[in-house]
């Protein structure tokens, strides 16, 4: 069995405007020290799976195991980078970071406790900023800091949902290679939920291409042939990377003509509100 | 420059400026008893000059008594922000408790402090303590509302982060649940304190204590109705003052 199992996960919200089936059966499965994107369009249910997999909601079908344990509810073993980044304003850098390694180790030291504080913070080059608020940062310092408190907790999964997707270009850029950089050097297990294709190459092994909502499965993986340690820079024309690119494009592209089809052969097939409109990107 | 000079000085005073000119008509045309604002600083005079002179218990100078108010809106506001806050944090947490209490808060909020006092007297016997206790049950409200809106409009963003970290019960308390609340306690205490002031001049007009409010009650009992005016001012300026500096309290806390 893999190091993090997920079969049939199916998730659905009812609202007093009707039911919204979000998930209708992921499949997905890592080994350790591995890291994996699922790309997909917005709104196809992507930050749903995230919560699902951190535990901060409750499927109604299927299961998740993680390191053969199931997943029943949130807990430090998977750290989780929220899209927003979800920093206490109130607390310092240090503090915001030293809160999460304050609860995973409580049978640590104080002294050691600071240490490794300190180490993840240095790891996204925030130590001169490590006395500020929140506030006082820029968006990008914002998001170093929840990427050093998620990685401070030493999951065995860290999940990321769509970390990056506030920031402008360049600042996005960065990070990624940052984000790359620091992967290099501890091999954590890693689930990126992003919809940027080229971020998704970048940085993962394997991808899975989401299809969009509602009732959103995953489609084949699609392996990134790129090896180690990757670079940025003349990446874009690489055989492999060209592959994996025209995989993953075709397959969320045929995905969404398909669900348009579905639709129209269906006849006047009612639209859910706020489930995200399935194929609107293409009717642009 | 200019302009800032114009709207933050030049148009409150002719603000005041009208004010005074209605005073004044009122008091010469359809209320020769009002004393017009001349003979009110003519016989407040002394009151103001010497804010601290005392002849007697209840002929004291202006500073004096609103010291003794001050000092009893005080006790009584700490009072209800002790009893206040809690209630508070509780209604926001615990659904059961909210479910028992919130109809009682909701009852007991519009009672009138003019209700509260005369069964503070028969519960205490003293007026002083019955005095202090109609403060602080009628200015505790808003505490208590404004904090249970706090704690459960906090974020869910914020309570995840407490979740994902499996926090103990008190550390989710103190480094999530009371710090994400707090703009809303502090707002909450702004208007308790706004209240209190509001309820002194009430339970010393009833009491007799030595106060502004029990000064104004028994000027107005010997007919010298330019202490009445020179009360009424006063009231006006401490409470002005003192939502002033909650606010400034208030607003260093919403910084965070």
């Amino acid at each position: 069995m893999a190091y993090v199992e997920v079969r049939g996960l199916r998730k659905a919200y009812v609202t007093p405007r009707g039911r919204t089936p979000v998930l209708g059966g992921i499949d997905l499965s890592l080994d350790e020290g591995e890291f994996v994107a699922v790309v997909g369009y917005s709104g196809s249910g992507k930050t749903t799976l995230v919560s699902l997999l951190g535990g901060l909601i409750a499927p109604d079908g299927g299961d998740i195991r993680l390191d053969g344990v199931p997943v029943t509810g949130p807990g430090p073993e998977r750290g989780i980078v929220f899209q927003h980044y979800s920093l206490l304003p109130w607390l310092s850098v240090r503090d915001n970071v030293a809160l999460a390694v304050d609860a995973v180790n409580p049978g640590l030291s104080a002294a050691e406790r600071r240490r490794i504080t300190d180490e993840f913070i240095a790891l996204v080059n925030l130590t001169p900023a490590a006395w500020k608020r929140p506030r006082e940062l820029s968006g990008g310092m914002r998001q170093r800091v929840a990427v050093a408190r998620g990685l401070a907790m030493r999951p065995k999964l860290l999940l990321m949902d769509e970390p990056f997707s506030a920031l402008d270009a360049l600042t996005r850029a960065t990070l990624q290679d940052e984000l790359l950089r620091i992967w290099g050097e501890r091999r954590s297990t890693v689930i990126l939920i992003t919809n940027d294709v080229d971020e998704a190459i970048l940085l993962a092994d394997r991808i899975y291409p989401m299809t969009p909502g509602p009732d959103a499965v995953l489609g084949p993986a699609i392996e990134v042939g790129l090896p180690r340690p990757r670079q940025r820079r003349h990446m874009s024309l690489e055989p492999a990377y060209q592959k994996a690119r025209r995989a993953l494009v075709d397959f969320l592209r045929s995905s969404v003509s398909e669900r348009e089809a579905a639709t129209t052969e269906g006849g006047p097939r009612q639209m859910r509100p706020g489930s995200g409109t399935p194929g609107s990107p293409m009717e642009v | 420059m200019k302009i800032r000079l114009t709207s933050q000085l030049i148009l409150p005073m002719l603000g005041a400026a009208c004010v005074l000119l209605a005073w004044t008509v009122v008091s010469a045309t359809i209320a020769p008893d009002l004393p017009s604002p001349a003979r009110t600083w003519q016989e407040s005079r002394r009151y103001i000059l010497e804010p601290f002179f005392k002849d007697g218990e209840m002929n004291q100078g202006i500073g004096r008594l609103a010291f003794y108010s001050l000092v009893r809106v005080g006790k009584g506001f700490v009072l209800a922000l002790a009893i206040g806050t809690p209630i508070g944090f509780l209604l926001g947490l615990s659904r059961p408790f909210h479910q028992s209490f919130d109809p009682i808060v909701q009852f007991m909020r519009p009672i009138s402090p003019l209700a509260w006092l005369p069964l503070g007297l028969v519960i205490f016997q003293k007026s002083e303590p019955a005095a202090i206790f109609t403060i602080a049950l009628c200015a505790m409200w808003p505490t208590v509302i404004n904090t249970a809106v706090g704690v459960r409009s906090i974020s869910q963003e914020y309570l995840n982060v407490g979740r994902v970290l499996k926090l103990s019960r008190s550390r989710m308390l103190t480094r999530i649940i009371v710090p994400a609340t707090l703009p809303y306690v502090f707002t909450g205490y702004r208007l308790s304190l706004g209240l209190a002031w509001l309820v002194i001049v009430a339970s010393e007009m009833l009491t007799g204590t030595p106060g502004v409010g029990g000064f104004l009650w028994q000027e107005y009992n010997s007919l010298v109705y330019a202490h009445i005016i020179l009360s009424v001012l006063t009231i006006g300026a401490i409470g002005f003052l003192l939502d002033r500096l909650m606010g400034l309290v208030e607003a260093r806390v919403r910084v965070n």
